[in-house]
């Protein structure tokens, strides 16, 4: 079996079937880009996608936009690499659209109109509220994309062979690194700035049945290669592994024991429960997924889509669940590291091996590799248009338009500035991303939920339920919430201090935990509390006015 | 936004419509039929994970039992995380069309068009 990628020239196949799969998918989504484009006219098309979609179609989109390369060849490579703690990572992905569905997607979905901003600000004073929120959304928009892409950058060079020491239409690796950020970057900007939220929302469900489609194949092919008995996939998973029965328990990743050493165990398995909780209560404060409610023309449609949106990427996961113990077993976790050491490979390396056995020899193996490689492509340029557009919308609606222009600018002004925004940050995350392409950021999505449910959830549940909150508890809990998190993430040993660290060589950490949330989400709702408390404001008549219509829908836009 | 007309006399009459809207009895029974569900629901499945995300980092050991040939209780234990967040999805969504979308139809087709165009500045 070929242990690694595209290392022969005979594998050249390989690369040149995944370039052109590539360029399809590209050619494909920029055409639906121009067509998306010709329908997008007023700011609701451009923010919203003309509130033109199904249940089903924001679905599998909120699928698409969900599913980044964290979780499609992040999962699958934990689990090939740690077993079970790759699974434990995904449950709290997938449960965590159970807040969503409960208690914010029906009631955004009536209440506002484009962005997070517009529930929070409802009753509050526009500006500071605004502010907070554009703050916080770009900021956790900023984090999640630069991870995305610097992952994509190593990915693509990856995916297409492009080693140290080779070279590739003339580039070497680091110069292919650096052209595949600018030209993710490009593309991004072009989806969101040419096709608006209709374009980027038509890229996303394509991207989500050719992520399922890919799964699935590749899940059968496994199954099928164990005869459809999953107990004996995991025995060789764990046999293969060379780590026996512990590579199907909890803590090879997380909760680690380390034997002699009580603190570092108690404070492992503490981050352990920290990182739970961030998961299941950072994907109701997403920016980028809290758009996409706006999408469809009723709550009962966003109530639907919520429910595709579990459906599908729960399938998804569990078939991640197949694909990281396959990979474990067919590829084995020698071969896995020495492409990647973190793992994103796994899916990649399984599906050569697997073509190689069906599909019969190097050919299969290199169709198979080719057709994985261009979905998990689709995956990253999915995502980060999703990305792009909530951080610019928030820039051009609640930055500009109401704190800067106070309400006054007008609808097509906002959407140039909108268009303007997604260039600028698009720009920005480029350049952060080339800086930061050998440090270790895989921390920052993590990071990102961990924002997201300190800050934006405390604030917007706070809205929608509470009638004595403020703009002084918005504001507080937010910043409180925003600060919290990345000061302790800043001193934590993601940061600095260990060996995996972004800085790895420098030691300024003190916190212990590499997720805040357990400190940082308390911390938030406290503060949303206290600003309120502080504060005389009170306004009984704007809250009766937003329990009506985010409970009805009445007046929704 | 350009769309919202602030316009005082309607605005005011529209604010004090949603305040009686707000007190009647129709929407204080739609406002706990829907609190009543999402309240509890949301503890307990937030308690259901939390108790599997603590028993994964303290009870290593009875998580690693074998129940069937290499299936143990923790995967089984995940694998219920999922059917039971289905099942949830599932609950919410059956109680939803029954109990709280025709309550919902009903008070919104009741504040009709006069504050249509109140909505929230931006």
């Amino acid at each position: 079996m070929t242990t690694v990628l595209a290392a022969e020239a005979g594998d050249s196949t390989a690369r040149n079937l995944t370039l052109t799969l590539f360029l399809v998918f590209v050619a494909v989504t920029l055409a639906i880009t121009v067509w998306a484009s010709r329908q997008t006219k007023t700011a609701t098309d451009f923010y919203a996608g003309g509130r033109s979609f199904s249940g089903f179609q924001n679905g599998m989109a909120i699928g698409g936009d969900y599913m980044s390369a964290a979780s499609f060849l992040g999962i699958a490579g934990l689990i090939a690499l740690y077993g079970y703690d790759g699974f434990l990572y995904s449950i709290g992905f997938l449960v965590a659209w159970l807040v969503a569905l409960l208690l914010v997607a029906e009631l955004l979905r009536n209440s506002g109109r484009y962005t997070m901003a517009d529930v929070l600000a409802f009753r509050m004073r526009q500006r500071p509220v605004r502010t907070a929120a554009a703050a916080s959304t770009i900021t956790v928009s900023i984090f999640y994309l630069l991870a995305q892409m610097v992952g994509a950058g190593a990915l693509v060079a990856l995916l297409l062979g492009i080693k140290p020491g080779t070279t590739f239409l003339g580039l070497d690796a680091d110069a292919a690194k650096i052209a595949t950020i600018i030209m993710v970057g490009a593309l991004m900007v072009t989806y969101v700035t040419v096709g608006g939220m209709k374009g980027t929302t038509y890229v996303q469900i394509v991207k989500a049945f050719l992520l399922m489609g890919g799964a699935v194949v590749m899940t059968l092919l496994v199954l099928a290669k164990y005869k459809f008995n999953l107990s004996d996939l995991l025995g060789d998973a764990a046999d293969a592994s060379g780590k026996g029965a512990a590579f199907l328990e909890p803590g090879l990743r997380y909760g680690v024991e380390t034997p002699g050493d009580a603190l570092k165990t108690f404070y492992s398995k503490l981050d352990l429960l920290s990182l739970g909780v961030a998961l299941v209560l950072g994907t109701a404060g997403l920016p980028h997924i809290l758009i996409r409610f706006y999408t469809v023309p009723t709550a009962k449609a966003a109530r639907k889509s919520v429910l595709w949106a579990i459906g599908i990427i729960g399938s998804f996961y569990l078939l991640t669940l197949a694909l990281g113990f396959g990979a474990a077993a067919l590829v084995g976790s020698e071969a896995i590291t020495a492409q990647d050491r973190a793992g994103n490979t796994a899916a990649p390396q399984l599906a050569e091996a697997l073509g190689m056995d069906f599909l019969g020899g190097e050919l299969g193996g290199a169709t198979l590799l080719a057709v994985i490689a261009a979905v998990a492509f689709a995956t990253i340029l999915a995502v980060v248009a999703g990305l792009t557009l909530a951080s610019s919308s928030s820039l051009a609606h609640d930055f500009y338009a109401n704190v800067v222009k106070n309400g006054t600018a007008s609808e097509r002004q906002e959407v140039a500035v909108a268009r303007i925004s997604a260039l600028v940050i698009g720009a920005i995350s480029i350049v952060l991303a080339i800086f930061a392409q050998n440090l270790n950021v895989a921390f920052l999505v993590a990071l990102a939920f961990a924002v997201a449910a300190s800050g934006n959830l405390p604030a917007i549940l706070y809205s929608l339920f509470w009638r004595r909150f403020n703009t002084s508890g918005a504001v507080w809990a937010i910043y409180g919430g925003l600060f919290a998190a990345v000061f302790l993430v800043f001193f934590s040993p993601v940061v600095s201090g260990s060996p995996t660290a972004m800085f790895p060589d420098q030691d300024w950490q003190w916190f212990p935990l590499s997720n805040p949330g357990l400190l940082s989400i308390p911390f938030g709702f406290l503060c949303g509390w206290f600003g309120t408390v502080i504060s005389k404001e009170r306004d009984d008549q704007r809250y009766a006015e937003l329990e009506v219509r985010s409970l009805t829908g009445a007046g929704a836009h | 936004m350009s769309t919202d007309t602030p316009a005082s006399a309607p605005a005011e009459s529209a604010a004090e419509r949603y305040l009686a809207v707000q007190w009647s009895a129709e929407f204080a029974g739609l406002r706990c039929a829907l609190r009543g569900f999402v309240f509890p629901m949301t503890v307990a499945f937030f308690l259901w994970y939390a108790l599997y995300v603590i028993l994964s980092a303290y009870a290593r050991g009875f998580m690693g039992t074998k129940i069937v040939g290499n299936i143990n209780v923790a995967l089984v234990f995940g694998l219920l995380q999922f059917a039971s967040t289905f099942l949830i999805a599932w609950l919410y969504s059956r109680y939803a069309a029954r109990r709280i979308d025709p309550v919902a139809d009903r008070i919104r087709a009741e504040i009709g068009e006069v504050t249509h165009d109140h909505g929230p500045r931006g």
